[in-house]
């Protein structure tokens, strides 16, 4: 435990050595990692998360470059997540978002970590959420997540981000018809990158189309066109940025953030109750595999039986109490 | 616990040939790793910074301007001075034979003169973390 507090403490202090190891150990699912989160939860200051996310080639990394450049304009330390996809057959992966973002790797006031996403489906890897947390804890204000190159569905990013900027780019037009019901529908604001090439007008004509169709109720989100590589455009973006970032609630943030937080764990301490309640009850997974092929369970009656079972032993657990 | 052997793909130096950096990213990848690339023309420290940040198991330099026998142990140096001195360094590139002995010195554990298969280096990380563990 001693170690963990003194880790705890080191990722406080802002070291650097202290804080990748951290990270490692929430990435690797670490027995450990808990007992950190738990340690540096009281004390992670308030913050903002600023997911950038869009189909590959987009030009998010570049437009994370400029955000990176923009926020230390204002003295503010960054800290980013950057997720590529990894080999589902070998689980390797080749994490090249950095490249576009190593101006900045001798700047003590930015931390820019890569993880590939270890067969995560939604656009970000399963520890992204708590890895925000921590750079968050050692001082890093806002946390900037940019996705693996996402295709319709990959919504998960506005999961754990305040703010979700779509990048998009001339010549997805027929794209963007085909991911209204999905990703269009997360975006709070709506980057349309690479405006020096020609399609910049079909594009926006695509997005605005699409977000004709979206809910009444729900707030439009800004379209911002923009070159990430020459420049033009990146003040109104800001400007429509800022706007987006202080009109969010700072408790009601807390208060989103901590429910998704306990969500979070209420699947995993609930997923590992049921898998000890099904080795108690039949042995092992694979047993209970066998029964069921046999024919005499279906997966329905087995996991009916197991929360049958719990809800026995709560209440056994209320009688003594009684 | 799932952990996954991390390594850092670095070119240090002005040169700005990158096949050979890029093709053992790629193998190492295939080999099921985790490969950070931070492209050509870095500076020994950006390398090094990258490294910490990304805690990476290995980083390995490749060069081909003739620079190695300086920039290869200012990576070495920057990382034992920040607390890396456990991440392991390799290095490939043009180097001649009679450079090695003092690259290795260094702290650079392999060197890989051209010509040499992926499967090598693969094979150089796995009795490294074997040996380690």
């Amino acid at each position: 435990m001693n170690s963990r507090d003194t880790l705890a403490q080191r990722i406080h202090r802002g070291e650097v050595r202290a804080l990748a190891r951290g990270l490692s150990m929430v990435e690797n699912g670490d027995p450990g990692a808990g007992e950190l989160l738990h340690t540096l939860f009281s004390a992670i200051p308030d913050h903002v998360t600023i997911g950038v996310t869009g189909p590959p080639g987009a030009g998010k990394s570049t437009l994370l470059d400029r955000m990176i450049t923009r926020f230390r304009s204002q003295e503010r330390r960054v800290g980013v997540i950057a997720v590529d996809p990894s080999s589902p057959f070998t689980g390797g992966a080749l994490l090249g978002d950095r490249l576009r973002m190593q101006s900045h790797a001798v700047d003590p006031g930015v931390f820019i970590r890569s993880m590939g996403n270890r067969g995560h489906l939604g656009g970000i890897s399963g520890a992204t959420r708590d890895a925000g947390l921590i750079l968050a804890a050692a001082g890093y204000d806002p946390v900037l997540v940019e996705t693996v190159g996402v295709g319709q569905a990959e919504v998960e990013v506005a999961e754990i981000a305040d703010v979700t900027a779509l990048v998009l780019v001339p010549g997805t037009g027929d794209e963007v018809q085909a991911m209204k019901a999905g990703i269009m529908e997360i975006a709070d604001l709506i980057v349309l990158n690479k405006a020096d090439r020609p399609g910049m007008d079909q594009l926006e004509a695509a997005v605005a189309a699409s977000l004709e169709l979206a809910p009444e109720d729900r707030p439009r989100p800004p379209v911002v066109r923009v070159s990430a590589e020459s420049g033009e455009g990146l003040e109104a973006l800001w400007t429509s940025l800022d706007l987006l970032l202080s009109s969010t609630d700072p408790e009601l943030r807390r208060l989103e953030n901590t429910r998704r937080i306990l969500r979070g764990i209420l699947g995993e301490s609930g997923a590992r109750f049921g898998e000890m309640l099904l080795r108690s009850e039949y042995g092992s997974e694979n047993e209970l595999l066998e029964l069921i092929s046999g024919g005499s369970v279906t997966p329905y009656e087995a996991g009916l039986r197991l929360v049958r079972v719990a809800e026995r032993m709560l209440e056994e657990d209320e009688n003594q109490q009684d | 616990m799932d952990r996954r052997t991390r390594v850092l793909i670095g070119k240090p130096g002005l040169d700005g040939h990158d096949r050979g950096a890029k093709y053992i990213a790629r193998a190492l990848r295939d080999a099921g790793m985790e490969v950070i690339y931070t492209g050509i023309r870095q500076t020994p420290q950006a390398i090094a910074e990258a490294a910490l940040q990304e805690d990476v198991d290995f980083v390995g330099l490749s060069l081909l301007s003739g620079a190695h026998n300086h920039l290869f142990p200012e990576v070495a140096r920057i990382l034992r001075d920040k607390g890396g001195a456990d991440i392991i360094l390799f290095g490939g590139g043009v180097i001649p034979e009679e450079d090695i002995p003092g690259l290795k010195q260094a702290g650079f554990k392999a060197i890989f003169t051209p010509g040499t298969p992926a499967s090598e280096v693969v094979a150089f990380i796995e009795n490294e973390l074997k040996n380690r563990n």
